[in-house]
């Protein structure tokens, strides 16, 4: 780029950083030089308060290498996304086919589906800690009409991942619905015209139009809940404190106990990092994905 | 006559599709019906059962030592200010760099643009710790300051914007120049109007963003007289015995929850529609 020749084009380009500056201040500030910081945290042995710190050059990611509980905790993430993404997924399309189109009740049904996703973490992990429970759970007389014991479903270790992902599902159906939603309506009603006069059946119609139409959303609402289920935290923070035995201890859950429980922000910066380049990862592969698509 | 009889048929399995849904919404809400009936019954009551959708015996008990108490009022407090000025300071921000992005002509444009989009990549978890320690050396923490400021510099708010400004005509900003217009005027007076539809959509969910925000509350505001509702419910999940006070827990998750429910309420249509509108790109 040339520097600007007119006056005129001086004059709009400091007009620019004008507008620009509170915007970049703020992103230099508060998030690209952060990200360097963190960088340069993960190369020491540094503890959150005091002032202890030391270079100790790549140590730590040699330590995250060697870590047990740092595998366990990608492990649980992964098994965790795995569980959720796909359900999830199913779920919004299914829920969306159901209510899209006109009436009243298909709206209020729509708004039920969605509200749970304005509720705050704690309010949702309240809400199903709650009717999870084995002593007073919403399940109990349930349980107790069929004569069985109540099980604790966040303390046992082949119930406490599923249940996490219950309430993710519950909590979070909404906003994949609505992206499925909004690409219905995109449907040229054409094609469904069409469908109509070949006497085409319901599932053709799902598998032949309504589907192949919504490619790039199932695409999108794929990537996005992956990338956002990989940061879960708050559900397994407060529901199952990653138990039993570590069985649902997440990634961020653990960068989050390493630093602000046992002060260890070196290393947890190390892992931080170590989240960035996963993430960073299933963003090429989502762009490899894209491209793939358009060819 | 076929034709006629598949359409019945198809009107039908309609019918029965909707009715199963209906059933499925009704599921869906009865844990948060349980909820509310639970915070409407005295704790003495819920010691021996929590079993049943009705407020038997009704109390309002619940709801009255929670003002007293003061504490949740507090949190919402805050809750309620970071959330209006995260939203305000967004949407002032986000929309000044992304009309510059979208209209302006200046060096390395591109280049900037970039730059700030690859801040999508960063995930707030990857940052949250060196905030923390840059926000302790500024003595910070447990302030509005802290909430809010690191939420502002968010890549996604000037992209919706830098794109939203992109899709409106050029003409309607030309006779505004032949005019002699400032830049500012034209922001302020042309694009800001026609941009309502892109600001309320970026507005609701910041808002949303802000309200249940929970890593860097939870790291930020450690004073139980700083909490956001969002952290405080959390506290008070990890302290509660949940046999005592059960009521009383309830209550609060249900008043911390009424804002939200509200604004949701009112603003569906837009959030829907904004959903909608971020799909299209």
């Amino acid at each position: 780029m040339a520097t600007p020749r007119t006056p005129a084009r001086r004059k709009e380009a400091l007009t620019a950083l004008l507008f620009l500056a509170p915007f970049l201040v703020a992103y230099g500030i508060l998030l690209v030089y952060p990200f360097f910081k963190g960088l340069w945290m993960s190369l020491h042995d540094w503890e959150l308060a005091g002032n202890f710190r030391e270079f100790v050059g790549v140590l730590n990611y040699e330590d995250l290498w060697a870590d047990p509980i740092f595998w366990k905790a990608v492990g649980n993430t992964l098994l965790f996304v795995v569980m959720t993404v796909p359900s999830m997924t199913l779920l919004a399309l299914l829920l969306a086919l159901a209510v899209n189109g006109r009436g009243r009740l298909k709206g209020i049904l729509r708004s039920i589906f969605f509200m749970s996703s304005v509720f705050s973490v704690s309010v949702v992990t309240l809400i199903w800690s709650m009717v999870l429970n084995a002593d007073n759970g919403l399940l109990v007389p349930l349980f107790r009409w069929f004569g069985a014991t109540p099980i604790n479903f966040l303390g046992n270790a082949t119930f406490a991942m599923p249940a996490l992902t219950v309430t993710t599902l519950w909590w979070g159906v909404g906003l994949p619905m609505a992206l499925f939603l909004a690409a219905l309506s995109q449907i040229p009603p054409e094609l469904y015209e069409a469908a109509e006069l070949d006497h085409a059946g319901r599932l053709t119609t799902l598998f032949r139009i309504t589907l192949p139409s919504i490619r790039n959303t199932l695409l999108l609402v794929l990537v996005l809940q992956i990338v956002g289920q990989f940061q879960i935290f708050g559900q397994p923070h407060l529901m199952t404190q990653g138990g039993p035995a570590n069985r649902t201890k997440m990634l961020v859950q653990y960068i989050y106990e390493t630093s602000f429980r046992d002060w260890q922000v070196g290393y947890a910066s190390a892992m931080a990092f170590a989240l960035f380049l996963l993430m960073l990862g299933f963003a090429m592969a989502q762009l490899w994905l894209g491209r793939r698509e358009d060819a | 006559m076929a034709a006629m009889s598949t359409g019945r048929r198809r009107r039908t399995t309609d019918l029965v599709i909707l009715g199963l849904t209906a059933g499925f919404a009704l599921l869906w809400l009865l844990p948060i019906l349980w909820v509310v009936v639970m915070s409407l019954k005295p704790n003495a009551e819920l010691m021996r059962s929590t079993a049943g959708f009705v407020p038997l015996p009704f109390t309002l008990d619940n709801y009255i030592n929670l003002m007293k108490m003061e504490t949740v009022p507090r949190w919402l407090l805050h809750s309620l200010v970071v959330a209006v000025v995260m939203t305000a300071l967004v949407l002032v921000v986000s929309s000044m760099a992304g009309y510059a992005f979208a209209r302006l002509r200046f060096p390395f444009k591109k280049t900037l643009f970039l730059l700030v989009m690859a801040g999508l990549m960063v995930p707030e978890q990857s940052i949250f710790i060196p905030l923390h320690t840059m926000i302790s050396g500024w003595g910070l923490h447990n302030t509005h300051f802290a909430l809010i400021m690191p939420r502002v510099a968010v890549p996604i708010g000037v992209f919706l914007m830098t794109q939203f400004f992109r899709s409106i005509p050029k003409e309607l900003e030309e006779a505004a120049e032949i005019d002699h217009a400032s830049r500012l005027t034209v922001f302020l007076k042309i694009m800001l109007p026609l941009s309502v539809p892109a600001l309320t959509t970026l507005g609701l969910f910041t808002f949303i963003f802000a309200w249940n925000d929970f890593l860097w509350p939870l790291v930020s505001a450690t004073r139980a007289d700083m909490y956001t509702v969002t952290v405080g419910l959390a506290s008070i999940q990890s302290n509660f015995a949940f046999s005592e006070g059960l009521g009383s827990v309830m209550a609060s998750a249900v008043f911390a929850s009424l804002p939200i429910m509200l604004l949701f309420l009112i603003f569906q249509r837009f959030i829907v529609a904004g959903v909608a509108m971020n799909a299209g790109k």
